[in-house]
Parts: structure tokens; sequence; C-alpha cells
């Protein structure tokens, strides 16, 4: 290569340029989104077989779930992912403050979906809505409603950790952003941060009506 | 012609054990991958051994029936997740895919040591599962057995959890090299078709091993938290455990073999010295492969109570992955048809692989008749099905492309003689051990049992005699390449003659794989345009 | 070197905050979707709803309308190949009553955590248990 100009620090040995070691951490993180999906998919796939074979305790078992928890919920993860997003858009045009503005946002945001879940779920333990042979809760009609609760805890507290693994790593990017690592020509981390983030999002916007509307 | 060793190379160019354990060179960690998967084939083999040794008799020699279930789960587990699953890929795709597409790493080369620790780390847990109980499921961990024996299942299915992980890593690693880290110039058409065959392995990586974590995962969860969804006692279903198995572990099968075909290719292609025939028709096969390999995962479960609805489809989707393995095959035949073909080490497993391969394709469609398989499930049949692909495919490709990479890799040539006679060895030893499976699978012989009706003595023994001729071949093969390492002649930087990349550097190659950006100069398989040398970056135009 | 600029594609605010408020409106649409009953079609409105979520959230917020076309394949295979998963299991799963009509239905109607542990019968849910029998009945009436 004829390029003399300096090899910017954050510039690995073996790519040639800034541009293909952007390109390739995306291709990277959008394959490890699609790792991502088929790990959910394996449960998406158990909801919609035990769903098929028991839609009535489904039904029945769904209006035990608090809408409004989850209407909440849904909504307080969008704003999020548009915080997200405008963390990255800050950092596009150099704006390092609203970036950090913008991220601790997105964390408030995730503790307090967590939070909420958190209330979700210590009342479904106490009244023991649990899943398989935990399950002590009478007044479900329907074959095994346990099933339902399997499905519940399995989907949502996968989807959970993964909230909590956003909210390491936005806290990671806020310190990393604070100290100067990042600059309009280089922010790959946040933009990948971001791509996961609104993938969380995205499973959540599937969850919601699965569990808390339709059942 | 004398060659000598480059005095710096990728070897010597740091020292001290603590270079080889940080090292972030795709070279090295190819090496710490073939000295862990080497070392799980040793083990598989030895537990192989003890089988067909427990097999000579019906009676009690070593092992009673609890031993045999654990002796024959553990060769399986070892034999598919520790080294089957990751040995060409992750030993010879990380070791020559960035050289042949002109790269000087992979994209992620933490990535790709963090994959390398993760499957230590799975490495351990299995050893743990052997000495703390062991497993007795056999490798497909059905339940409701799975969830219920005392065995030590949360170690084993945590190992293979854990290596599923190591495996994604690679194959998330190596899409993202070829799509952005080609040379300049280099267009898909251009690559390799080992490239191709290792892109193809990688997209199924990606795609099946995260759903066996989950259902690994759910399996833990079955038999730790008691969630219920695969007890029929709770309302649910053990069918679905062997959906959510097997729509990994035939894809699986194609992790295993695809890599394979990518070998045959280039070892076909350089002692044929001959353009490859149909390049662009064994390239996308590959990514055929992969996908038919998705549609088909039912054909496992014929007798495991899926609706007939289900298993026809599964039979007759079966028929079609038959053809691009088929269409490989004959071009492979073209390719050497009137090539001039010289018989070295490397083209002798090729040719063993073609054989061997066959029978076993074909013996998978017999499989997939559904109609067939009702009787055939399930038995001896089975067994050497999936050992003429699985070692007559395979294992044939990874000592072919150890024998061909070896003196890129080392520098130096092993023992041409002795390893022509290993060769033998292995493929007489192979077909003695398991043709007489597919005549005693047909007469009844129900696999995974530690003894056998009387009538079956006389090809049980046979098959034991064979084992032993393999494990005399496997033996030998250690001996005369770690022999090689150290004191074989210097090999020069392109022994075989061989047009792809790989070869245009020194032999061992230098740390960071080529000076400069590479240059490609002609296509992997120009026979018809150039003569290479047994040198740097000579030829001759024709 | 493509431009580094046109890379990096800097969306205006406005169309973030759109459709953030277009996210937050369906969201409005579906819960409301929800207290009303349409039957069958409760699951198409709702799944319908989340697929249009999804969609804008991918496009935009993920950038996937204005990044390279290989980004946008690699999501819609995922979504392909978990597509086979799902319908080609339940090719099985529902149709297990083709040839046998008692093996359509779950193995156990009432699980085994409902019986107490001295009758070994079920405990509490009458109503559970009187579709029990109804579909034992109801199998054997077809087995003839
Ligand atoms: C032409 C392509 C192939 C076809 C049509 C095919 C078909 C089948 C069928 C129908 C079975 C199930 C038999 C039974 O359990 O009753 C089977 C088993 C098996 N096949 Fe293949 N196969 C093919 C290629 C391969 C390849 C390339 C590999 C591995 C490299 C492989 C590995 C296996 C294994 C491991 C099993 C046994 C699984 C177990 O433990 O139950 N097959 N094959
Ligand atoms: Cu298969």
């Amino acid at each position: 290569m004829s390029q003399t100009t300096a090899r910017p620090a954050h510039l690995q040995h073996h790519f040639t340029d800034v541009h293909q070691q952007a390109e390739s951490a995306k291709l990277g993180i959008w394959i490890f989104l699609l790792t991502e999906v088929l790990l959910f998919g394996g449960l998406f796939c158990f909801y919609a077989i035990y769903r098929s074979w028991n839609p009535d305790m489904f039904h029945n078992a769904h209006a035990f779930l608090n809408v409004w928890m989850g209407a909440t919920n849904t909504v307080v993860l969008i704003v999020s992912s548009l915080t997200m997003a405008l963390a990255i858009r800050s950092m596009q045009l150099g704006r390092r403050k609203h970036t950090i503005v913008f991220l601790a946002g997105t964390v408030l945001l995730a503790c307090v979906f967590m939070v909420i879940k958190y209330f979700e779920y210590s009342h479904k333990i106490h009244l023991g809505q649990l899943p398989g042979k935990w399950y002590f809760f009478e007044g479900i009609a329907g074959t095994n409603p346990h099933i339902f609760f399997s499905a519940y805890f399995l989907m949502t507290g996968l989807h959970g950790f993964h909230v909590l693994g956003g909210i390491a790593v936005i806290t990671w990017l806020i310190i990393k952003t604070a100290r100067g690592s990042f600059s309009p020509e280089y922010y790959t981390p946040i933009e990948m941060t971001g791509l996961y983030w609104h993938l969380v999002d995205l499973i959540w916007i599937f969850l919601f009506p699965l569990f808390y509307l339709i059942g | 012609m004398e060659h000598t060793i480059p005095e710096k190379h990728y070897l010597n160019e740091a020292t001290g054990w603590k270079s080889w354990l940080m090292t972030l060179d795709h070279k090295r960690i190819g090496i710490l991958y073939m000295i862990m998967v080497m070392f799980s084939f040793f083990l598989g083999g030895v537990f192989a051994l003890l089988l067909r040794w427990e097999l000579i008799s019906p009676d009690k020699i070593l092992m009673g029936p609890e031993m045999y279930n654990q002796a024959f789960s553990l060769h399986g587990i070892i034999m598919i997740f520790l080294f089957i699953i990751p040995s060409i890929p992750a030993i010879l795709g990380n070791f020559v895919m960035p050289l042949m597409i002109g790269a000087k790493d992979v994209a992620f080369p933490r990535l790709n040591l963090a994959s390398w620790y993760i499957y230590v780390i799975g490495f351990c847990f299995a050893v743990y599962a052997l000495f703390t109980g062991g497993i007795d499921t056999g490798w497909t961990f059905y339940t409701p057995y799975s969830s219920e024996t005392t065995t030590a299942v949360i170690p084993i299915l945590t190992a293979a959890f854990v290596l599923g992980f190591s495996s994604i890593f690679t194959g998330l690693n190596f899409i993202v090299t070829i799509h952005k880290l080609r040379a300049p110039g280099m267009t898909w058409f251009q690559l390799p078709l080992f490239v191709w065959a290792i892109y193809a392995t990688a997209l199924i990586q990606v795609l099946a091993t995260p759903v066996l974590g989950i259902t690994l995962a759910l399996l833990m969860l079955e038999r730790v938290v008691g969630i219920g969804i695969f007890d029929p006692a709770m309302g649910g279903d053990p069918v679905l455990f062997q959906h959510f198995f097997w729509f990994y572990s035939h894809p699986a099968v194609y992790i295993m073999i695809l890599p394979g075909m990518g070998i045959i290719s280039e070892l076909i292609a350089t002692f044929s010295h001959r353009r490859i025939f149909g390049y662009k028709f064994i390239a996308f096969s590959s990514l055929g492969i992969a996908f038919t390999g998705f549609l088909v995962w039912g054909h496992h479960m014929f007798v495991s109570g899926q609706s007939d609805f289900a298993a026809v489809i599964f039979s007759f989707l079966t028929f079609f992955v038959g053809i691009p393995s088929g269409i490989k095959i004959l071009n492979w035949m073209a390719t050497m048809y009137k090539g001039s073909i010289s018989l070295d080490t490397p083209m002798l497993w090729a040719l063993s692989f073609l054989i061997l391969f066959s029978i076993g394709g074909f013996t998978g469609i017999i499989l997939g008749t559904l109609s067939i398989d009702v009787h055939l499930h399930d038995t001896y049949f089975v067994v050497s099905h999936f050992h003429y692909v699985m070692v007559g495919g395979t294992v044939m490709a990874i000592f072919g492309g150890l024998h061909y990479w070896w003196p890129k890799i080392w520098g130096r040539m092993y023992n041409e003689t002795l390893a022509r006679i290993a060769v033998v060895l292995i493929f007489v030893g192979f077909n003695v051990t398991f043709f007489v499976q597919f005549i005693m699978g047909t007469q009844g012989m129900p696999r995974r049992y530690a003894t056998y009706l009387p009538q079956f003595q006389g090809m049980h023994g046979f098959s034991s005699i064979g084992a032993l001729i393999m494990g005399v071949g496997f033996l030998l093969i250690a001996i005369y390449l770690i022999h090689a390492i150290f004191k074989g002649k210097p090999s020069g930087p392109n022994p075989w003659k061989a047009l792809t990349m790989e070869w245009e550097t020194p032999s061992p190659p230098r740390a960071g794989n080529f000076e400069g950006a590479q240059r490609l100069t002609h296509g992997p398989y120009d026979y018809d345009k150039v003569v290479p040398e047994n040198a740097l970056k000579q030829y001759k135009t024709l | 070197m493509k431009d580094d600029a046109a890379q990096r594609h800097i969306l205006p605010l406005n169309l973030y905050l759109a459709v953030g408020s277009g996210l937050l409106v369906l969201t409005v649409i579906t819960v409301a979707a929800a207290q009303m009953d349409f039957g069958q079609m409760n699951l198409l409105i709702a799944m319908g709803i989340a697929v249009v979520k999804a969609t804008l959230v991918a496009m935009f917020f993920m950038h996937l309308k204005y990044d390279n076309r290989i980004y946008m394949l690699v999501f819609v295979g995922s979504l392909l190949f978990l597509g086979v998963f799902i319908i080609f299991t339940m090719f099985d799963t529902l149709r297990r009553g083709d040839i046998y009509e008692e093996i359509s239905e779950p193995y156990l109607k009432e699980a085994v955590i409902y019986r107490t542990a001295e009758t070994g019968t079920a405990s509490s849910h009458a109503a559970a248990d009187s579709s029990h029998t109804a579909a034992e009945a109801e199998t054997e009436t077809t087995d003839h």
C-alpha cells in the first residue's frame, strides 16, 4: 500500500486501514446477533409448540401476568433503544458530553426495566406461579399451567440476563467515553453495543405480546 | 535440490511458553489446537480400542454392561465434540486459511485465542466428568434417560455447551476473515476451494451451534431444576429434545465433513496437476450442503414417534442431501481424468477418502429411506454408515491435509515410505473393522450392547482385528510425523508445486505471514498457465 | 477507499424521534387491541404489530436501511433458519394424531406434580379433571 499516513493507534496490524477494521467488526457483531437470534429461537420454538398443544391453558395463564407492568417495560426499553441510537449519533457529531448523557440514560432505563422485572418475578414466586415442579399455584384452568411459567421464566430470564450484560457493557462505554477513547473517527465499540442493545429491545418486542397480550 | 530452513519464522520468532499461551498468531493458535485436538483423538481412540476389545467375545472380558455404556458414551462424546468438530477448521483452517487468502491474520485474533481457551475449559469439564461418575447416555444425551441417570451428566453437558461456544467463535471469525481480509483483487471465485468449504462450515457453525447451546441448557435445567419440558410425566415431550438435538447435530455432520471435502479438492487438484474441474459447482455445492443440511434432521427420528407426516417429508428431503456430495465426487473424478496423477502420500489419503466416503454416502441414502430405516435404525448398519463418513471421510481428509501441509507448518518433510505404509494399514484396517458391520447390521445386530448372539462371533472378532490394525497405523503416523518436526529434511517452500497462496511463503512462514500486502499473480488452479517451482515466487509460464 | 462520512450516515434527529414515537404509538395500539377479542385474529394482530415494530427498530435504529445489504442478509437469514426450525418441528408436533388419535395430545393431561402424594390421584382442579375424562372418552369413540 502506498499510503504513508501514520496508522492510528486503534488500528490492528493485520488490517490495511481503519475502514476495513470497522467493517470487520460490524460484520462480526451482526453474525453474533444471528447466533443470538437462534439461541432465543430455541425458546421461541418451545413456546410455539406448547402453545399449540395447550391453547386454552396458555390463554388462561396469561391473564395472570400484569399487562401494565409489561407495557411499561416495553416503553422503557423502546426509549432506552432511542437513547442508545442518539448516543451513537452524538458521537458521530463529536458531541462527547451528549453521548455520555444518552448512555447514562440508557443504563438508567435498563435498570428501571430490571427493577420492574424484579417486582413481577417476586410476585410470581410468592404466588407459586413457577416453572415445572416448583409450581404450586391453584386457580389456572387447563392442562399443565406450569409449562406456561416454564416458558415465561426461561424466555424473560434469558432476556433479563442480556439486559444485565448490556448494563455492564454500556457502563464500561461511559467510562471509556469519559476518558476520551472515542471520536467521530473511531466509535466502533459504541456502535456494536448499540446493535446488541437494539436486538435486546427487538426480542422484547416479541416477548411482550406473546406473554402479556395473547398468551 | 537442497533446501534450508529460513532463519526467522513464526516458530522461533518469539520463545518461551508464554509466547505460545498468549500468542495471537493464527498459525500458533492452529498448533495449540493441534496439540489438544490430537490428544483428544488419542483418548477417543483408546476408548475405541477398549470397546473393540470387549467385543472380541460375547462374554465379559474387560468390562460389564455398565462400564461398556460408559466407554461408548465417552468414545462418542470425545470423538464428536472434542475431536472431529474442531479438528479441520480449528487446526488447518486456522493455520492455512489466512495464508490462502493472503491475509496477515484472522479478523479477530483475540477471539481466536479465546476460542482455544474455551476449548480447553470444555476439555477440562469432559475430563472432570470422566473421573466423577462418567457418563452413560451416549453422545446424543436423549431424555428421559439423561435426566435420570446418576452419572456425571451435568459436567459433560457443560463441556459440550462450552465447546459449542468455542466452535461459534471460530466460525464467526472465519466468516468475517473470508469476507473482509482477502488479498486486494482476490475475488470470491479466485478463492481456493478449501476456503469455500471452511466458509460454508462456518455458516453452519454459527447457525446451528446456538441451538445446541439452548438445548443443552434446557436439559441441564430439566435435570437440576425440573422444568419438565422434556418430561412426559409433567406434560413435556421427550421427542422435542430429539428435534432440538438433531436440528444441531445433523448440520453438525456437515461441520465434520465439509472441511474435509475442502481438503480433498486441494489434494486432487495439486496431485493431478490439473485445473480443477467444475470449480463453481464444487464451490456452490458446499453452500448447497450447508443449506440442505438444515432440512433433514428428522431422519434420525423415524422410529422415535414423530408424526408420519414429518417422517415422510424428512425422508423425501434426505434424498436431496446426497446431490451436492455427488456433484463433488463427480467433479473430483473428472479432475483426475487425464490428469498426470502423482501418488504422493496426501493423494493416497484423498483416494481413500473418495472410495470410503462414497460408501458412507450411499449407505446414508439407504438409511434415509423411511421404510428401510425402520429396520436398520439402531443397528450396526448405522454404526458402519457413520464411521464410513466420519472416519472414512473426515479422518482420511484430516490426515491427508496434515501430510500435505506438514512441510508448510514445520518446514520439514516426513518419511515418505513409512507414510505410505501407514495409509495402507489404515485403509485396510478400516475396511476390515467396519465393512462386516454393515452385514451384522442387516442381520439385526443392535448397536450399544456389550454382548451379542453367538452367530455374530466371527464378524465381531474380525472387526476387532481391523481396529488393531488401524491402531498400529495411527501409532506409526504419530511417530514419523513427530520425528519429522525435529529431524525431517527441509522441504522448501513448495514441495508439491501447488499454486494456492500459502505456498508462496517460506516454510515455515514468517510471523506476519507476508511482507507488505500480498498480490494475486494467478488463480489457485491455473495449472494450465503456470508451472510452479519448488522455490519462492518462481513460475514458468506455459 | 470508500468515503467515511457516507459510511457513517448520520441520520437527522427528527427521524430518530419519529421512529421512537412510532414505536410508542404502536405499543399503545397493540395493548388496546389486546383488550378486545378478535378470536383467531388476536395472534395475527399482535404478531403483525410486533413485526412492524421490529422492522422499524431494525431499519432505522440498527441502520439496516442504510447499511451494506450484507447485514440485512445476515439478519433475514437468521430469521429464515429460525423459521425452518419452528415450522419443521411443527410438522411433527401438530400432526402426531394423523394415525393414532391418542398421541395427538400431551401424554398426560395432568402432570404428576398436581397429584397428592398419598392418593396418587389428581387434586383440586375440577375443571381440568372433567376435561381429562372427556378427552379420554373421545379417544375411545374414535378408536372404533
Ligand atoms: C449423503 C449424505 C448422508 C445421508 C443421506 C445420511 C443419512 C443418515 C441417516 C438416515 C442416519 C440415521 C440412521 C438411523 O439412526 O437409523 C444417519 C446417521 C448418522 N450419520 Fe449420516 N448421512 C449422510 C452423511 C453423513 C455424514 C457426512 C456424516 C458425518 C461426517 C454422517 C454422520 C452420521 C452419524 C454420526 C449418524 C449416527 C447418529 C447417531 O448416533 O444416532 N452422515 N445418517
Ligand atoms: Cu443426519
